[in-house]
């Protein structure tokens, strides 16, 4: 039977020493999904990324790459690829035969693996880079070349380290979109990395928030945006004002907050401390007298109708439905 | 009102005086350096029958031949072909030995500290004691000093701290992540050091072979107590020094550095080329 998942973690720990770097965690990727492993710089991202590359061993529990326990098995036996972080292409190598290292190493012979390798770097559109040294590429294009480096493995599972983060923003918009594009044509499963929530909120079908080796909640960035597990998954994933609010806490959406006080709402009262143009948005930000901060994003017309500025007096509301219990 | 006087020169681009004052300097010092050897270099073209100071007595290329002749205090072809054998081989051991040294010390293991002073300490001791105690070692032990048994270990005592100091920063350069790459692709341990590890390091171990072979090519001091009967290049050119002195000993030092600074070239050339074709974008 075929399996449903591409990816299983059961109860997986990692230590270094007597560190705690991954904290039994426990995640089922579905086959041919996009998932992103989100969270702050140390959350354990990265080791858990090169636990399923086989980079790292598993301290304790499994890990399962289509539907095969994979846990004791080499990196290159266990049907994954990784795009590493800075791509790490091999400085002494042009662009084909970095593609065509992988075949090589399998015994490939020249002409073949040359054939096979012009095919990967046309998917990848570095079709006229082959003779090109990895040094003289910019950034992008040596992020392409890593890519079809590693496709060429005809992975199941694509794991990919930080792999916008060297990019410049626009960049990094673009190629965003070619993974996905790339993701859905091959059918494959891609495990993505990334400490950039709009990055992770763009890109997946599954968002896994992490923080100190534990995965704070699952769900889709949908899911995860309008119901937040906790402050934690709702200040990192931004968007939010996370605020003590009738002997619990709730998180409430910036873009749902508004200024005035319309009656029967909640409100939250404090002195304007920043008022930022954002083009189709203002942003609002108050500071309440204990000192707590807020904000609300507000349409450029609602703002204008009331406009306020910098010391203004003000009273941050938002309807009832719109505040989020916060689990303690 | 006439505008005031202002001085066309740049006070930030004039250069000040101390920058003279270190150009002389330096200018003395390559004097002091380069004019003996100049010296050496011209008055090894003396004509036949000079001697082995100015004025030149005419020009040939006599006492250049004089070298290849075997004489009898000194047999230069013959000690040359060793020497050449004996650097050889000593830049072979020392790449083999600090190679995998360097790329031992990328993790920390029991005991590297104690071992890394062991290596390292071979450097601060008095070089003609090392050679005299292996020497005496030899003795002890009822062996004949050779060239290719005692000088070998003499002088491996003295290239290889340099190969492992020079590898550690080698190896201090190279990214684990192109390792793990290769692995991720399905390289086995020794593809991965042939097809990434080695030719990433390539150039820094040319270097370590380029000075292991001067160090091993030109050495006296340790070399001299334990090479036995066969004599490098160095003892029989101090040999010829304390007997005779002809225009041939200035032929002879001619004709090293002209082979010293061939090694070095073409060494850099080679170095050169792999870092142009890596770093091509950088250069253009």
């Amino acid at each position: 039977m075929d399996p449903l998942y591409d990816v299983e973690l059961v109860a997986v720990t990692k230590r270094y020493g007597s560190t705690v770097a991954v904290d039994d965690i426990s995640l089922r990727v579905p086959k041919g999904g996009y998932c992103c492993l989100l969270g702050p710089s140390g959350c354990g991202k990265t080791s858990t990324l090169r636990m399923i590359a086989g980079h790292e061993g598993i301290s304790e529990g499994d890990l399962l790459i289509d539907g095969r326990n994979v846990t004791d098995l080499p990196p290159s036996a266990r049907g994954t690829a990784m795009m590493f972080q800075n791509y790490a292409l091999f400085p002494h190598l042009n662009c084909l035969d970095n593609v065509a290292f992988g075949p090589k190493m399998r015994g490939v012979a020249k002409t073949e693996r040359h054939r096979r390798a012009r095919e990967f770097l046309d998917l990848v559109q570095m079709g006229d880079y082959a003779a090109r040294q990895p040094a003289q590429l910019s950034g992008g294009q040596q992020q392409r070349i890593a890519l079809a480096r590693a496709l060429i493995m005809q992975p199941r599972v694509l794991l990919l380290d930080e792999p916008l983060s060297a990019l410049d923003p626009f960049l990094r918009v673009r190629m965003r979109e070619e993974l996905r594009r790339l993701q859905r044509e091959l059918e494959i499963t891609f495990v993505h990395v990334t400490h950039a929530q709009d990055e992770a909120m763009a890109l997946a079908d599954l968002m896994v928030v992490m923080d100190g080796g534990k995965i704070k909640q699952t769900g889709s960035p949908a899911e995860v945006f309008e119901q937040p597990a906790s402050a934690f998954v709702a200040r990192f994933i931004g968007g939010h004002n996370v605020l003590p609010w009738k002997d619990s806490m709730i998180a409430v959406r910036t873009d749902q907050c508004s200024i005035e006080n319309p009656a029967g709402a909640a409100g939250l009262k404090g002195r304007v401390s920043n008022v930022e143009y954002q083009g189709p948005t203002i942003r609002v930000a108050l500071t309440t007298g204990d000192g707590l901060e807020a904000a609300a994003v507000l349409r450029d017309h609602v703002f204008k109708e009331h406009p306020v500025s910098t010391g203004d007096e003000v009273t941050l509301s938002w309807p009832e439905h719109c505040a989020h219990r916060l689990a303690a | 009102m006439s505008e005031p006087h202002i001085p066309r020169q740049n006070p930030i681009d004039a250069r000040p005086w101390t920058f003279y004052a270190l150009a002389t300097l330096f200018g003395l010092y390559l004097l002091f350096l380069y004019g003996p050897m100049l010296v050496i270099y011209t008055l090894a073209f003396q004509g036949p029958n000079g001697g082995v100071t100015f004025p030149l007595v005419g020009v040939s290329l006599d006492w250049f031949r004089d070298v290849w002749r075997p004489g009898q205090m000194a047999n230069i072809p013959v000690s040359f072909g060793r020497s050449m054998a004996l650097a050889s081989l000593v830049s072979l051991l020392t790449v083999v030995i600090s190679v995998a040294g360097g790329l031992a010390y990328r993790r920390p293991f029991p005991g590297a500290g104690a071992v890394f002073y062991i290596v390292i300490s071979s450097l601060v001791m008095p070089s003609l004691l090392v050679g005299f105690g292996i020497g005496l070692g030899f003795q002890f032990l009822g062996l004949q000093p050779d060239l290719f048994t005692s000088a070998l270990g003499a002088q491996l005592t003295w290239t290889l701290p340099f190969g492992i100091l020079a590898m550690f920063a080698v190896v201090n350069r190279f990214n684990r992540a192109w390792e793990e790459a290769a692995t991720d692709l399905g390289a086995s341990p020794w593809q991965r050091l042939r097809y990434v590890t080695l030719p990433i390091l390539m150039p820094g171990i040319l270097g370590v072979a380029l000075s292991a072979f001067t160090l091993s090519y030109d050495e006296y001091a340790r070399t001299t107590l334990t090479i036995g009967a066969r004599n490098t290049l160095p003892l029989e050119i101090y040999a010829l020094i304390s007997s005779a002195t002809t225009p041939m000993l200035f032929a002879l030092g001619t004709l090293t550095t002209a082979v010293s600074f061939l090694l070095i070239g073409v060494t850099l050339a080679i170095v050169l080329h792999m870092q142009r074709r890596r770093e091509w974008a950088s250069l253009a």
